[in-house]
């Protein structure tokens, strides 16, 4: 079985945000991760695979060249190989734009199964997994915290607001994965060294225009500065009369 | 002018709150506009009362013959009314359910997308959404480029329009999908969900152990409306589900009232509710982060202040 997990090049969460002269997050100084909830995804396909005996799981990103370094990653924890769509505008590109690219390298893929992260923490969306899915004119299970392969029935948990819902779809099918789906393992030394030898294909996309314009980017707006009302049970008289009286939330 | 169309969010018939407030955005983001018509539609069979939504802001209303939740169904029964009514705008609740919506009707359309909007304004021509980026740290405001704007609203950021109307009724028929959701397990009766309560009362590894957590769920059964929320170091523990969990990695809350309890106030958690209106911090730690950004902050012991402020709300509330 051919399987795809599609990932991306993130700020890491430490991240404290400076917007730059372009309106854009201020690189300098900002260190680069693989989206968080993208290892659930990784997770996910490489047991599958394991699972099945068989297939290859090939992991492909949107980036610009540096996201070689998030694919090396994929590949050490166990993806056959890899393709980084490259452009250097890439990292800003809008989630439509971006499912537009990928849906157009998946296409030629033919995978049976594609795995996404249910948000990259940068622009946090939620909206490339399902966007590339309608493209491929494929079902799709957002969210999903359990996943079953049931012959080629996809059988899958999500959690929805106070409560968890069921999801069955068949194959061919796109996930977007949730935490709680699986603990993602870590690259092993010789994981790491047999990454090296596997292939990653570096294939330079154009993209034409951008379907979201951004018009500015900008720090939220300052909390007023609070206060700490005393020390212990006995501060609690005044904090309900703050929140009854100034705040008025009570 | 621009008409716009608001999917609506019902489950097992009922209309869920976020699709009341999703109609008052599409009724505010209308009429600033110039005055559009606003349509709401139910992708599956719905009970749906027509002084509410008529109310919220909806000046019609379509509902469509499917039976359970199919998202690829839903999405496509939305593209294909979009493209009948001609709007400049499709509308979802920023809900897990509008959110799985909002990627596959913008590509229905061919269209960009907007997630997770806190304000729509009205300048030149077009809409344009704010919304945050980097869990909160930073907000962005964006115009969609295609020739409908799909965009999400985030629950507690907007109100139904609160007029006296009543929406026009009508049906519509359903579109297939392949995806379908066959169980729901519904928490019914409980607490809110964090991502949609008015309050929330959260707890860190200061709590000390799962034990400790019927200190928070008193006061929560003790303050209206108020749901749970966890930060990762608890969910990590295993001491709460990670449906609790708040932040980066978590849910992202806006109520009116956070109760932070033990929780030192990491940058990651901080992401995901420091939009709140009021916050409250406990921690004995009087350096702990969180107090930089509560408005109020108690410094002291979990064990002593949750009981007293908990009779405290009680009698209160009384
Ligand atoms: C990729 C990534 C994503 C993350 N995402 C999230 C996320 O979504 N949400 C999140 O919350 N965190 C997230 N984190 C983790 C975050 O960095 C912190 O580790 C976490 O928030 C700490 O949780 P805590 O405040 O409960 O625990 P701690 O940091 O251990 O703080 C416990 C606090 O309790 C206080 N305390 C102890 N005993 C008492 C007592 N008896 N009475 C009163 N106060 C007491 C202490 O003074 C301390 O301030 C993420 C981290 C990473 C790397």
């Amino acid at each position: 079985m051919k399987i795809c997990v599609c990932v991306k090049r993130v700020p890491s969460t430490t991240t404290r945000v400076v917007v730059g002269a372009d309106n854009q997050l201020d690189p300098t100084g900002v260190e680069f991760e693989l989206n968080p909830y993208d290892e659930f995804a990784v997770e996910q396909a490489l047991q599958v695979k394991e699972a099945a005996g068989e297939g290859s799981v090939t992991a492909i990103s949107f980036g610009s060249a540096d996201a070689k370094k998030e694919l090396q990653k994929v590949l050490a924890m166990g993806a056959d190989d890899a393709v980084l769509l490259q452009n250097a505008e890439a990292p800003h590109a809008d989630g439509a734009t971006t499912a537009k690219v990928l849906a157009e390298e998946l296409q030629a893929a033919g995978a049976q199964l594609i795995f996404f992260g249910k948000q990259a923490v940068d622009r946090d969306q939620h909206g490339v997994g399902p966007a590339v899915a309608t493209r491929l004119g494929m079902p799709c299970i957002t969210e999903v915290v359990k996943f079953e392969l049931q012959g080629d029935q996809v059988v899958c948990e999500r959690e929805i607001e106070g409560g968890r819902e069921t999801v069955t779809a068949s194959l061919p099918c796109a996930i977007t994965c949730q935490k709680g789906l699986n603990e993602p393992r870590f690259a092993s030394l010789k994981g790491i060294m047999a990454a090296k030898k596997k292939p990653l294909e570096m294939k330079d996309v154009a993209i034409e225009g951008a379907a979201v314009e951004l018009v500015s980017m900008s720090l939220p707006p300052e909390r007023p500065a609070g206060r700490i009302i005393g020390e212990g049970a006995d501060a609690v008289p005044a904090l309900m009369e703050a929140l009854k009286n100034e705040a008025k939330v009570l | 002018m621009t008409d716009i169309l608001v999917v609506l969010e019902t489950r097992e018939g009922a209309l869920r709150n976020a699709s009341l407030e999703a109609v008052g955005a599409a009724r505010a983001a209308a009429d600033a506009s110039g005055g559009g018509k606003v349509t709401a539609l139910a992708t599956e069979q719905a009970d749906l009362d027509a002084a509410q939504l008529g109310g919220a802001g909806a000046d019609a209303v379509l509902v469509a013959d499917a039976g359970a939740h199919s998202p690829d169904g839903a999405a496509a029964t939305a593209v294909r009314v979009a493209g009948e009514l001609g709007v400049g705008a499709v509308f979802v609740s920023a809900t897990v359910r509008g959110r799985d919506l909002l990627g596959r009707i913008a590509a229905g359309l061919d269209t960009g997308f907007a997630a997770d909007c806190t304000a729509v304004d009205f300048a030149e021509g077009g809409f344009v959404f704010t919304r945050p980026v980097y869990a909160g740290k930073a907000q962005i405001q964006v115009k969609v480029n295609g020739p409908v704007a799909v965009a999400s609203m985030r629950g507690n950021h907007f109100a139904p329009a609160g007029r006296e109307a009543s929406a026009e009724m009508g049906t519509t028929a359903a579109e297939g999908g392949k995806a379908q959701v066959t169980a729901i397990a519904g928490k019914s009766g409980g607490r809110p969900d964090v991502a949609e309560a008015a309050r929330v009362v959260a707890g860190g590894r200061g709590l000390g152990s799962a034990e400790n957590w019927h200190l928070l769920e008193a006061l929560a059964d003790a303050l209206p409306g108020a749901g749970l929320g966890a930060s990762r170091a608890v969910v990590d523990s295993g001491w709460r589900p990670h449906s609790e969990q708040v932040g980066q990695t978590g849910k992202t809350v806006s109520p009116e009232l956070y109760i932070a309890a033990g929780i030192s106030g990491a940058i990651q958690h901080l992401a995901g509710m420091s939009s709140s209106k009021v916050i409250v911090a406990i921690n004995k730690d009087a350096e702990a982060p969180i107090f930089q950004h509560a408005t109020y902050g108690i410094v002291g012991d979990v064990n002593e202040i949750l009981p007293a402020l908990t009779e405290a709300v009680k009698a209160a509330v009384e």
